[in-house]
This record gives C-alpha cells, sequence and structure tokens, in this order.
C-alpha cells in the first residue's frame, strides 16, 4: 500500500489532488512530464507534511515544524555535525585543521569552499589520521598524537583544529587530554572540536565550532584597538567578500579587528573580545559565539545580511547608529550608500527589464539569507515562488511567512522531489541553492545560481548586488533553454 | 601558489596522511549503486556521508545524484541502527519506490555492530520489502581499503544477492565492470555488439549518470543493469572481469555461487590491454576479430607511430585507482614515456605485486608506493626531487601542477572542473586513441609555449 502523503500541505493543504499537475497559472503540466519521475506517485515524506507550507492568509495556518532531524529514508539535502564545525573553521587560513578519523571526512571537505586567504592557506590542505581497523579497535590516540606532532613540525601553524568524526566518538579517544598534551610540547594553542558527525544537526557542528573559537578569543592583547571598532562574524570571504565588507566599514572609520572566520587568522580571533561591537552575518553558525562574548566580554551584538542594496546600507547604518559620539561615521556611511547606489541603481535597470515578471525557487542553507534574497530579487523584478532552508528555526520560518508573497511555498529540510515538484507547479525561471540543487534546476530547464560555496564571485556588498543580478540575468535570460522540452523545444 | 607549503625532503611519516589519494568505501558503494536500473543507494550511517557522497558525485558528473541516508542520531548509535534502517525501508518504498534498495554500510554502523544481512533479512520476515522488490547490501567500512574497495564490494554483493543458476545455460557472457566512467561503459556495451556477443554487463551507469536533457527531473534514469539481467548473469557461460581489484571480487562470487567460469582482465585502456580485451573476448566466445575492430586498432598504433618523436622519454607523473593506472603505465611505456613516479592511495598486496611485476620487467627505477601515507603530498616531494613533464590523474593534481608549472592531465575519480569523463571513453582502441590525443595535446602545446620564436613550428 502506498502510504505517500497526498501532495498537498498537510492540514493547511490549498490544493486538491486533481491541481496537483497545474502550473502556476492553472495551465495543466501535460502527465507525461512526470512519468519516470514518479512525480505523481510521491507526494511529501509522511511525517514531513508539517515541514511545507503553502501561504494563504486566508486561513489560520500552523507553524510551519522544523529544527527536527531528518526521517530515515528520505533523500535529505542536509549534512551533518562535522561538516558544520568544518565550513565554520576552515576560513581560519594560518591553523591546520586535522580530521582525526577515517580517510573520508577529510577528502570530501578538501578545499570545497571557496574561501579566499589573503596570506597563508594552510587551510586549503587536507590532513587525516586515515583511521584503520586496528586503530578502530585499539584507539587513535597515539596516531592522532604522532600526526599532531608531524604536523606542527612541518607546518609551523599559529593553532591547531582536531576534529572529531562519528566514530572517534564511539570508539572514545580521549581528545582533549591529546590536544593538552600537543599544545603543552608544542606552546601553541591545540584545539579539540566535538563535531561527531551523528551527534545532532550541523547546527550543532556550527557550535561546536564556536566553542573552539570562544577558547581563543581573550587570549591576546586588546592593546591599541580602537573604542570604534567592531568584529564581523559568520562571514567566511568566499570569492573575497570579507575584503569588500571590511574596506565599506573602515571607509566609515571603523576598525575591524577580527573577520570570523573569512580570511581568518589565529591572532586576531584571539583580540577580538578588544572590540567594541559584533556584527554577525551568517547567523544560523555565529549568533551563539555573538552571545557567549556578549555575557564574558560584555559586547554587543547586531545581526546583519549584506546582500541586497536595502540590506547592505542598513548594516551600514546599523553599526554606525552604535556609536552616537561619532556623527561623522553616520556621515561617512550615507556617503558610501549614496554613491554606491548612485551607480549601481542604474546598471540594475537593464537586468530589471529582463527580469520583471520571471520566478525564482530559492534553497539554501540559512533562513536568513532568504530574507536578503527575497528583497534583492525583488528589486529586479522578481518574484519568490519557493523559500525554504535546510536550518531555519521558528522564528525564521514565522517572518518567512510574513515577508513572502500570497501562494509562496515554504519548506523546511525539503528533498529533491518535493524541490521539483514545485519547482514546475509553480513555474520557476530560476533556482538559487547549492551544489546538489544546481543539477536539479538544469534537468528542468530552467536558470540556477548558486548562492552557497561554490559561487565563484562576490555575492556581498553592492558590487556584490550587481554580481549577483547579472549571474541572475545570464543564467535566466541564457538561449539554451529554449532547447530544452519543457520550454518547448523538444523535437 | 597553494602548495608551496610542500618541503622538498621527504621524512618518514607514522600517522599523518596530508592531501590524500582516495576516499572512503561508501562513494563508490554509491557509485556502483547506481548501475543498477531502478535502484536508490542507501546509507546507513550519518546524514553527512550521505551528503558529501553525493555532492561530490555531483561535482563529478554534474547529474541530480539520487541516495537516501538512516539519518543517524545519538541514539541509533547506542542502540544500534536496526531501527532506523527497519524505518527507512519502509519509507523509501512508500515514498520513493524503488525496485531496489542498495544499503551499504559506514564506519559508524560498522563499529557499532550493525549486521546488515540480518537486517536485511528481517525486514524481508516482517515484510516490510515488497513483492518483486529487493534491498540488497554491501558492508563498506570506511577505515579498511578505499573509495575502490566500496565498490568492489558493492558489486561482487549484486552478483551473490541477485545471480541464479537455473541449470540451463543462456547464450550469454557476463562482463563485470571495473570503476570505470559511464562513457567506458557504453563503449564495452558497443564493442561486444561489434564482437557479435551477448552480455550482462554490471553494474552500468550509461543513461544514468550521462542522462540526457528532458526538461524532466528523472528519479530513476532509464539506464542501469536490470534485475532479470543480474538474475540471470548465474546462467552465463563465462565471466570476464576487467579489473582485478574493483572487479574480480564479483566473478569469484559467481563462480562460487553459479559455477560461472571467469577470466580476469584489465581494463582496456591502451593498446595492449585493449588487445588482451578483445582477444579475451574472442577466446571465450569463439567468435573472431571483426575487421571493423582490426581497423580501429590500426588507427591507434597508426597515431602511435606518428608521433612517437614526441613522447619517447617523457617524464611523467601518475596518481589514481589500481585498476586504471596498471593499464594506463603500460600504455605510457608502450607510448615511450617514462612513469617516473606511481602513487595510488588504495592498498593491497594484489596490486601492489602487479604493479611491481609490471615496472620491474619495463621500468624498475619507477618510485612507486601504494596505501597508508602514499599521498598526493609525498608525490608532490618526489616531483619536486626528480621534475617531470607531465602529471596525470584526478583534479586535485592542479594543484600540484600549477605549482610545478607542468601540463596535467584529469584522469580518475573524482574530476570537478572539466567535463568529458562521462562522454568521451578512455577504453578501447578509439578511447585510448583520445587519451594519447590528449596527452599530446599538453605536451605539444607546452612545447609551443615554450618555444624560441625562432624555433617555434608551424609544421609539427
Amino acid at each position: 500500500m502506498k502510504r505517500a502523503a497526498p501532495a498537498g500541505h498537510g492540514n493547511n493543504c490549498s490544493s486538491s489532488p486533481e491541481e496537483r499537475h497545474k502550473g502556476s497559472k492553472g495551465e495543466e503540466i501535460p502527465q507525461q512530464y512526470f512519468k519516470g519521475m514518479a512525480m505523481d506517485r510521491i507526494g511529501i515524506l509522511e511525517g514531513r507534511e508539517r515541514q511545507v507550507l503553502e501561504k494563504n492568509s486566508g486561513v489560520a495556518q500552523a507553524d510551519i515544524a522544523c529544527d527536527t532531524s531528518s526521517l530515515s529514508g528520505s533523500v535529505s539535502q542536509r549534512a551533518c555535525v562535522f561538516c558544520g564545525s568544518r565550513v565554520v573553521l576552515y576560513p581560519v587560513a594560518d591553523a591546520i585543521h586535522l580530521v582525526h578519523g577515517p580517510i573520508g571526512c577529510a577528502a570530501y571537505t578538501w578545499d570545497i569552499r571557496g574561501a579566499v586567504s589573503s596570506g597563508p592557506e594552510l587551510h586549503r590542505l587536507s590532513f587525516s589520521t586515515d583511521l584503520q581497523e586496528m586503530d578502530v579497535i585499539y584507539g587513535g590516540e597515539k596516531k592522532l598524537y604522532k600526526s599532531l606532532i608531524e604536523l606542527i613540525e612541518q607546518y609551523k601553524p599559529k593553532a591547531a583544529f582536531i576534529y572529531s568524526t562519528c566514530i572517534v566518538g564511539l570508539i572514545g579517544d580521549d581528545i582533549e587530554a591529546v590536544c593538552k598534551k600537543v599544545a603543552r610540547e608544542t606552546g601553541i594553542p591545540v584545539l579539540p572540536v566535538h563535531s561527531e558527525g551523528f551527534k545532532g544537526t550541523k547546527k550543532d557542528g556550527y557550535k561546536a565550532a564556536c566553542h573552539a573559537l570562544m577558547k581563543l578569543i581573550g587570549t591576546g592583547s586588546t592593546e591599541d584597538i580602537s573604542k570604534y571598532s567592531i568584529n564581523i562574524l559568520g562571514e567566511f570571504n568566499l570569492a573575497g567578500e570579507a575584503w569588500i565588507i571590511r574596506q565599506y566599514y573602515e571607509k566609515m572609520g571603523i576598525e575591524v579587528v577580527a573577520t570570523l572566520t573569512g580570511d581568518g587568522r589565529i591572532d586576531a580571533v584571539r583580540r577580538a573580545h578588544g572590540a567594541t561591537l559584533n556584527v554577525v552575518q551568517c547567523s544560523g553558525s555565529m549568533t551563539w559565539l555573538a552571545k557567549e562574548m556578549e555575557e564574558k566580554y560584555g559586547i554587543p551584538y547586531i545581526r546583519v545580511s549584506y546582500f541586497g542594496i536595502e540590506d547592505m546600507s542598513k548594516s551600514l547604518y546599523d553599526v554606525a547608529v552604535k556609536f552616537p559620539d561619532r556623527p561623522d561615521i553616520m556621515e561617512a556611511a550615507k556617503q558610501i550608500v549614496s554613491e554606491e547606489v548612485k551607480t549601481l541603481y542604474p546598471s540594475l535597470q537593464k537586468f530589471k527589464k529582463a527580469l520583471t515578471g520571471k520566478k525564482a525557487a530559492i534553497y539554501v542553507g540559512g533562513a536568513f539569507k532568504t530574507f536578503s534574497l527575497i528583497k534583492a530579487l525583488r528589486s529586479i523584478g522578481m518574484s519568490v515562488v519557493l523559500a525554504g532552508s535546510q536550518t531555519g528555526n521558528k522564528d525564521d520560518y514565522a517572518r518567512l511567512k510574513e515577508m513572502c508573497d500570497e501562494g509562496t511555498v515554504i519548506v523546511d529540510d525539503s528533498n529533491p522531489v518535493e524541490l521539483s515538484k514545485f519547482i514546475l507547479e509553480k513555474g520557476a525561471d530560476l533556482l538559487i541553492g547549492g551544489v546538489k540543487e544546481r543539477p536539479i534546476a538544469f534537468k528542468l530547464g530552467i536558470g540556477f545560481c548558486d548562492h552557497n560555496h561554490e559561487r565563484k564571485i562576490p555575492l556581498a556588498g553592492f558590487i556584490g548586488m550587481y554580481n549577483f543580478a547579472l549571474e541572475v540575468y545570464q543564467s535566466v535570460m541564457s538561449p539554451v533553454w529554449q532547447f530544452a522540452p519543457r520550454k518547448g523545444g523538444s523535437l | 601558489m597553494l602548495l608551496r607549503h610542500t618541503s622538498k625532503e621527504v621524512k618518514v611519516r607514522e600517522g599523518l596522511t596530508i592531501n590524500p589519494a582516495k576516499t572512503c568505501q561508501p562513494i563508490g558503494a554509491m557509485y556502483a549503486a547506481l548501475g543498477i536500473h531502478g535502484c536508490l543507494p542507501h546509507s546507513h550511517g550519518s546524514q553527512g556521508c550521505c551528503s558529501y557522497h553525493r555532492s561530490t558525485l555531483t561535482r563529478h558528473y554534474k547529474e541530480p545524484v539520487m541516495a537516501a541516508t538512516s539519518s543517524f542520531t545519538e541514539g541509533a548509535s547506542v542502540f544500534g541502527g536496526q531501527a532506523n534502517l527497519l524505518a527507512a525501508i519502509d519509507t523509501i518504498f512508500a515514498v520513493y519506490d524503488p525496485d531496489i534498495i542498495a544499503v551499504h554500510s559506514t564506519c559508524l554502523s560498522e563499529t557499532i555492530g550493525d549486521d546488515l544481512q540480518q537486517i536485511t533479512k528481517k525486514a524481508k520476515d516482517d515484510g516490510k520489502i515488497p513483492e518483486g522488490k529487493y534491498v540488497i547490501y554491501a558492508s563498506t567500512p570506511s577505515f579498511i581499503g578505499s573509495h575502490v574497495t566500496g565498490y568492489s564490494n558493492m558489486v561482487a554483493g549484486m552478483a551473490t544477492q541477485f545471480a541464479e543458476s537455473t541449470g540451463v545455460k543462456k547464450s550469454q557472457y557476463n562482463i563485470i565492470a571495473g570503476w570505470m566512467e559511464p562513457s567506458d561503459m557504453r563503449e564495452i556495451k558497443r564493442l561486444a555488439k561489434v564482437m557479435g556477443i551477448n552480455i550482462v554487463l554490471f553494474p552500468d551507469t550509461s543513461d544514468v549518470l550521462d542522462a540526457p536533457q528532458t526538461g524532466k527531473h528523472v528519479f530513476y534514469p532509464k539506464g542501469g543493469t536490470t534485475v532479470e539481467e543480474l538474475k540471470s548473469s548465474g546462467d552465463s557461460i563465462a565471466s570476464l572481469a576487467l579489473g582485478s581489484i574493483s572487479a574480480e571480487p564479483a566473478a569469484i562470487a559467481l563462480e562460487k555461487k553459479c559455477k560461472v567460469p571467469f577470466e580476469t582482465l584489465d581494463i582496456p585502456i591502451g593498446l595492449t590491454a585493449t588487445d588482451r580485451f578483445i582477444m579475451g573476448i574472442s577466446k571465450v566466445a569463439g567468435v573472431t576479430v571483426p575487421d571493423e575492430i582490426t581497423a580501429d586498432r590500426g588507427r591507434l598504433v597508426d597515431v602511435m607511430c606518428d608521433m612517437e618523436q614526441y613522447l619517447h622519454g617523457k617524464r611523467v607523473a601518475l596518481f589514481g585507482d589500481p585498476d586504471q593506472i596498471l593499464p594506463l603505465t603500460e600504455f605510457l611505456l608502450d607510448l615511450g614515456m617514462k612513469p617516473v613516479h606511481i602513487v595510488s592511495g588504495t592498498p593491497g598486496q594484489k596490486f601492489e605485486k602487479q604493479m611491481r611485476q609490471l615496472l620491474d620487467e619495463r621500468s624498475p627505477e619507477t618510485n612507486f608506493k601504494s596505501g597508508l601515507q602514499a599521498d598526493m603530498f609525498l608525490l608532490h616531494q618526489w616531483m619536486k626531487n626528480d621534475p617531470v613533464d607531465l602529471l596525470i590523474g584526478n583534479t586535485y593534481g592542479k594543484y600540484m601542477a600549477r605549482d610545478e608549472d607542468i601540463p596535467f592531465i584529469r584522469f580518475g575519480f573524482p574530476i570537478l572542473d572539466r567535463i568529458g569523463h562521462s562522454y568521451f571513453p578512455n577504453v578501447g582502441y578509439g578511447g585510448s586513441l583520445r587519451l594519447l590525443e590528449k596527452i599530446l595535446n599538453v605536451i605539444m602545446d607546452r612545447q609551443d609555449r615554450d618555444a624560441l620564436e625562432e624555433k617555434f613550428e608551424l609544421v609539427m
């Protein structure tokens, strides 16, 4: 017996099964599109109905369910605790990152994130203890110790991060003890990261990474740090984005003490507690750290986003407001915004003209990014018909629902079947996602923009908005889609 | 330069692996399982494993890669993963409706002692597997072997769990594919057809991971070896296993279970390995080699002769997987090139012996290491001490090639930054000709780039 739920949306189902194959304008999507795709037989996973919602203001709607682990047997797009820790700490370029476990975890995370460094590039190498069967039986502590000594001797890093993987948690290696011993012998900080894959979700991995950072913060000198200073948290310098952002703040007369962790340096992290304000960009990964720093060092924090004109401008003003005794900072912020927008705005119009009326689907890691993307897309004439994230929380989804247009589908922890189903139903022209979503968009014959690790050009800042619009324009307007059967190009 | 961190002095390392020339078993099992029609691979472990494997395969093929996961939690790792796997089997058949679920284990589920044979049997006994559907499994602990081992284990699992012997032989032969690309599998099928024999090729990822754009996201593409074919492999006259590491274990399993005799050959990369493959088919099936294939061979030999002056004595470093780099090394030697450094992260005495034998006969001074600490860091150190003219290996080789400023050919798994491997084979005479063309192109481009103006040649 098929136990798949109908393709509606739980209790708030607004479309009957008969309407299932209708496009966004109610046009019939021919049945053949679903053949072999099993879409006519695949609905939403049972138990997932509450993680999907179609905005419908007419009726009272329950909150979306999130913060849950994925169902066993689902084709989830999510990753694990280790992945969360690895992406957060990865950009620290003058530390070594040793993965303690069998080879896979180190192999799959070898230089997969375009987090660029202006100096050392130790983070782009792959280090593993490559645990073997005997190590699993007798323990891997000796191997870890030897590996660390060999590594530190070879590379003379400023610090070392040791990531535990699944089986390390099981075989019970005392990583703390090994790290302490090596730190004592080598004189550099050696920090365990408790990132056993199964011990929670990717978010727990972020937290484990922040935990390690917290041990470093407060160990450096804060001498000579200006009163008008900030840390940028949750900015990973993908394609050099942190450099762009840093430049804006410096132009305003603000000192950036540390960027966590984009183009990161251990010495900067160690003195991060000397800053006056924490500015949190990727809130999913770094809010915990900001809260800890507030508690321990009394540093307040604000949440910002550097994507899109509106949010980018706001992130400069919001910082300036925190330094009321220096009106010149606010003046400088206004100056930057006005100059940037003066050149940016006209340059966006040709994209807007072409893209007006086109529809986008968004499925990214964190929900906060989704907010900015919706606004950014609107500013170039596009509407959002699907919005979702892997790790959003309750408040995120409430806000998302508020922001979205009527009829927008909102999903948490989605899977390829759902994504392609909604993309077809809603007639999206563009998907914004990550590595596993890209080929799905292309198979369906619609444009794609990577707003994840594989972005090739900076999408943050004012210049980033231009790049984003250009990338969306180039993908959506590409002549290749005319040959895709769905757009009428079949033989 | 990125790899300026690599020091020239080679020191013995006891624990550490730097820049691995291998990855873990489960991804190989996942890739193999995608070569069965209507199959959903299932990763019995944490969510991250499945996500990493899918991402890597997606980057390599630029295709959607579907696989499910048991999504281990802390509870599962204390109480065992049986409940997760049983729940997963329910969910998968109910929602994704595959014909087959191919479960592979991970380091986590192996360490806690989950027994896939017992759990899948329980699923069957409990009636969780619908009529006409299948759940197969392979044990693939990440702390043994490499991705190649995982591939090999899953392919052997196909043989042991599907092959049936009805007592009546069918007029067909099994070809068991070692780890190769969909393009290679397509070419193997074409060659068998031209040779005039019926084959069951397994696994077969052609038309799965090189699927055409159709405007649909197809969950189970049309390619892949079917269950009927896999079952019938027990009635085949004989098996040819292509690759002693990645394919032979399946042939041995078939012989044991269904008494199908087998012969193990190299993956037909290069002239002599293809000769052995074609002659192997000819001998086993008693067919003569058609003129078409003889002419293909002639064309490859013709180009080898025409261009030998550009290749002779050229020094090569290569790294990759045993069954691929063994025939590749032989091909390089046949071309008059000099394999100077060879590295494979995959451990195994059999491979070690085969490679040693080849090198002892034809290139005894070659540096060769496989297994633990046979990584790209070591290869790079060797290259710094004893420079080469060409590097061959997977995408990660690009760092070394850039650092040493030498030509580079992408070959093996994974290739994350170029296309082509899914579409153009390296096997057979035609595939070898393409490989030769690629080698010639990079070497001659380099010669052009470095030529003094007065020596810059129009005719080469």
